[in-house]
């Protein structure tokens, strides 16, 4: 335009051996693209989501009413088996590696993971092991609940092949999880753009970081377990077997040792989640940086000194229930500090009210009462009563969908614009989430009363004693309205990816890197990487921009190549 | 600057709502809000406790849930509404929702131990409570004896799908499957094992549960001060049978307990005697026949089907 224009030199990047990616399916199969990685994860996670909650579904219509004829005892235990491991292994780990895994990348300002061969291993992995568990629907599915408690899956009780198959699906998911964990926590460390210390680092980077070395501490305790289950079963060792001088409390014990943390697993990128969506919403910063992170951290290290919280019924010195007891109080401060923070970021904001900011304060609201109602349970007389009952389905179900499922629709509305490029139907999500909001608490508010008038969880029948049938009954009308509020959602992505508005790079006006590239972004990320000065760096570009041009900056991001 | 006018209205419907939740807890169906209790002191004190930390947790509940409303409602984007506020944190505040927090988890953790005795040792018998033999002589680290030592021991075979109970203090070597029978006012000790896999032996109304580990010996204990019909079931997922693997304790006034010990103990026998009176049918037969084993074998594997003795009294040898 003017003379006046001073032509820089433009740094070049010289790439050697390269090679153009190869179009149509065999491009996804053979991808180490981060991106297309994480929406394959994404894709296979929902798939699994569909399948366990039809699982569900199942169960709720056998439990409609009381002695009820329309399953078996044993298709109701291959149900709950089922429904367990798919939830824990196949959709809601999955989904949050999906995230992790599209997300951090460009969160920290990198072209890619750390190892991007690595990271097709580990979903590859994940789908082997979840093909070689549903086999197991055509010989024997595993019908010992996914705690799969010894001696019960020992072949003596269960000479069947559905037990294997669990072991042969811990292992290779347990390979995936652990390796993508390693490949996070490499990423982390290494790859963070110029400025980006450990105190400017994104809380759902945080999160995804904690969970990551959790992953590595919990993970080879129940590696380990599945194998001596396997040889328990199989070559005649006893670990397991009282008989040849082995112990069922020490599956126990190893169970819950990965058990417990993997709660946490599954909740810590939830959080993180919200942490990114509430203030973007409330235009305020986070309340408690520095709280936020170091609350995370706290959770993570006292997640590992909890688990016999779930062994409070079994015959176990009180001291050892008053220490256990104790720890998983503890956990709830830490918790609590979160949740408090959470409300103070929204607290004096302007709250723009879209989709994922629902999800959101629905999941903050809907966690306290999985987090109180955890509190009520670590109370180990109290526990008594109420372990093993409708309660604690209640309270898993609180923390788990309440929890992180709400904190994954908050994700999925807030980051599928920078996947696909396009917006979900504003309208439909809000559908989607009141529907799935009243639906949940029809569905699992009332277990709590089920479990407290006697019914124990995972029977296929139960007697008509008390109000326990309506308690049931509503359960099951709640399960099915919630189950068509995640078909709206379902519904919305798939129209939305070819019809959804055009998202433009910033639809949100998002605080943090992922939003000053394209929408999807281009294969290597980022043309160049802004330097990072604050927590909020797309802020500072933004200021930045109003400042040198004079007026408000829309969409700040890199232009289009 | 505006006031809270969106909230105002709302204000007297949260008062109201949390005054009618308080006035109508303890009104409400006992097994609504919180677990089963009424024979049993260890359920009641159980019940009490559950409430405790339930109305702490409605309260931190009602306040953390109209915040969050709260906040919503008044802080929502207006045209011409007030800029967010870059609020960073604060420091003191943040220190004192923490301190706030764990002061409560201390006063809950305090609470539990002032309850654990009344829920976890048993007391003694009642004075109209039946002549039990000299309480149990079993070493444990875990539950008290009762005081006085009158108490009904009584051990729990869980097995895949029924319960065998074992009148440890009777001189007949008396059993029962499925029901238990027990007097009323008259501490009764549980020593619970499995034979198989692991159950979990639940009677709401009479305590809380109690796990069976195979390998190992658990207690629990009930003194039901009501006569009547308990249901219970197996907690602990233990196979196809599961669902249906109930069972059910009958606390009957003492003579009525005895008169149906004194029954079941001449049930027993002659049920046993008729089974002696076959094998010894059978053995004759096969002796006529040429055969010369099939009773020892019989016996062995018989033996190999019964429980094996509870784990504690080899323990305690």
């Amino acid at each position: 335009m003017e003379a006046t224009t001073v032509t820089r030199p433009r740094p070049e990047i010289i790439m050697r051996g390269y090679r153009e990616a190869p179009k149509g399916w065999l491009g996804w199969l053979s991808t180490t693209d981060h991106k297309r990685i994480g929406i394959m994860y994404f894709a296979a996670a929902l798939v699994f989501f569909v399948v366990g909650g039809a699982e569900a579904l199942l169960m709720r219509l056998q439990l409609a009413q009381s002695e009820s004829t329309l399953i078996d005892a044993q298709t109701y235990n291959g149900l709950v088996t089922m429904h367990g491991t798919t939830m824990v292994f196949l959709f809601v780990i999955p989904i949050l590696a999906g995230f992790a895994n599209y997300m951090v990348p460009l969160m920290i300002g990198a072209r890619d993971m750390a190892f991007p061969r690595l990271n097709a291993l580990s979903f590859w992995l994940l789908v082997t092991g979840g093909i070689v568990f549903y086999t197991s629907l055509f010989f024997e599915p595993p019908t010992a609940g996914w705690t799969m408690y010894a001696p019960l899956s020992d072949n003596a009780y269960l000479p069947d092949g559905g037990v294997d198959a669990w072991i042969l699906l811990i292992h290779l998911t347990g390979a995936s999880t652990l390796i993508g964990a390693i490949n996070l926590i490499a990423t982390i460390h290494n790859m963070r753009t110029r400025g980006m210390g450990w105190g400017r680092m994104p809380l759902f980077v945080w999160t995804v970081l904690v969970f990551s070395y959790l992953i590595v501490l919990a993970y080879p305790a129940i590696a380990a377990a599945v194998t001596m289950l396997l040889t328990d079963r199989h070559f005649d060792t006893a670990f397991f077997d009282p008989i040849g001088g082995g112990d069922p409390m020490l599956w126990q014990h190893l169970f819950w040792f990965f058990g417990h943390p993997e709660v946490y697993i599954m909740i810590l990128p939830a959080f993180g989640i919200i942490s990114e969506v509430l203030p973007v919403f409330a235009r305020k910063p986070i309340f408690g940086y520095k709280a936020v992170a170091a609350s995370t951290v706290a959770i993570a290290f006292l997640s590992m000194l909890v688990w016999a919280h779930h062994m409070f019924a079994t015959p176990t010195a009180t001291v050892v229930l008053g220490f256990f007891m104790i720890s998983s109080m503890v956990i709830a401060v830490p918790t609590g500090i979160k949740i408090f923070n959470w409300i103070a970021t929204l607290w004096r904001g302007s709250i723009v009210f879209k989709t994922p900011l629902y999800f959101a304060a629905g999941m903050v609201g809907l966690f306290t009462i999985g987090g109180i109602t955890g509190v009520q349970l670590a109370v180990f007389p109290a526990d008594w009563q109420l372990h093993d009952t409708y309660f604690v389905v209640a309270h898993l179900h609180y923390v788990l969908f309440g929890g992180s499922v709400f904190g994954i629709f908050a994700g999925i509305y807030y980051w599928f614009p920078k996947m696909s490029g396009r917006m979900l139907g504003e309208g439909l999500g809000k559908v989607s989430f009141w529907l799935m909001f009243v639906g949940f608490n029809l569905t699992f508010l009332i277990q709590h009363s089920a479990g407290m008038s006697g019914m124990p969880r995972r029977v296929y029948q139960y007697p008509d004693t008390g109000d326990l049938e309506l308690y049931n009954l509503l359960s099951t009308i709640g399960s099915f309205v919630l189950g068509i509020g995640v078909v709206v959602t379902l519904v919305n992505i798939v129209r939305s990816v070819r019809n959804g508005k055009l998202a433009g790079n910033d639809p949100w006006q998002g605080n943090t890197l992922e939003w000053f590239t394209q929408s999807p972004p281009p294969p290597n990320n980022f043309d160049a990487i802004p330097a990072v000065r604050s927590v909020e760096p797309m802020k500072d570009i933004r200021r930045e921009v109003a400042e040198g041009t004079g007026q408000q900056a829309g969409s700040v991001a890199q232009p289009v190549a | 600057m505006y006031k809270s006018a969106a909230l105002l209205p709302l204000r007297p419907i949260l008062l109201v709502g949390l005054a009618a939740l308080l006035v109508l807890a303890p009104e409400a169906s006992a097994d609504l809000i919180s677990p089963e209790s009424g024979p049993s002191k260890n359920a009641n004190d159980i019940d009490t406790l559950f409430k405790i930390t339930l109305y702490i947790g409605i309260v931190i509940f009602l306040l953390v849930e109209t915040t969050l409303i709260y906040s919503l409602i008044k802080f929502r984007a207006r045209r011409q509404g007030a800029e967010a506020a870059q609020i960073r944190g604060n420091t003191p505040l943040e220190i004192s929702w923490t301190i706030g927090a764990a002061l409560i988890l201390v006063m809950l953790a305090t609470v539990t131990f002032v309850y654990l005795p009344g829920i976890k040792d048993p007391p003694a018998s009642k004075a109209s409570a039946i002549e039990a033999a000299e309480g149990s002589d079993y070493a444990t680290i875990n539950q008290k004896e009762p005081p006085g030592g009158n108490a009904l021991e009584i051990s729990v075979n869980a097995q895949q799908y029924i319960w065998r109970y074992d009148y440890e203090d009777s001189k007949d070597q008396l059993f029962s499957f499925h029901t238990l029978y027990a007097p009323v006012n008259t501490t009764v000790t549980l020593k619970i094992y499995s034979s198989d896999v692991v159950h979990s032996w639940w009677v709401p109304k009479l305590g809380g549960k109690a796990d069976a580990v195979p390998g190992h010996t658990n207690e629990t204990w009930f003194r039901a001060d009501e006569e009547g019909t308990y249901e219970g079931t197996c907690a602990e997922l233990c196979g196809e049978g599961h669902a249906d693997m109930r069972t059910r304790v009958v606390v009957l006034p003492a003579d009525e307990y005895e008169a149906w010990a004194e029954q079941q103990a001449s049930d027993i026998k002659e049920a046993q005697d008729g089974l002696a009176e076959q094998r010894e049918e059978r053995e004759a037969a096969d002796e006529d026949a040429g055969e010369v084993t099939p009773a020892q074998e019989k016996k062995t594997h018989k033996e190999e089907k019964n429980p094996p003795p509870p784990p504690g009294e080899e323990e305690g040898g």
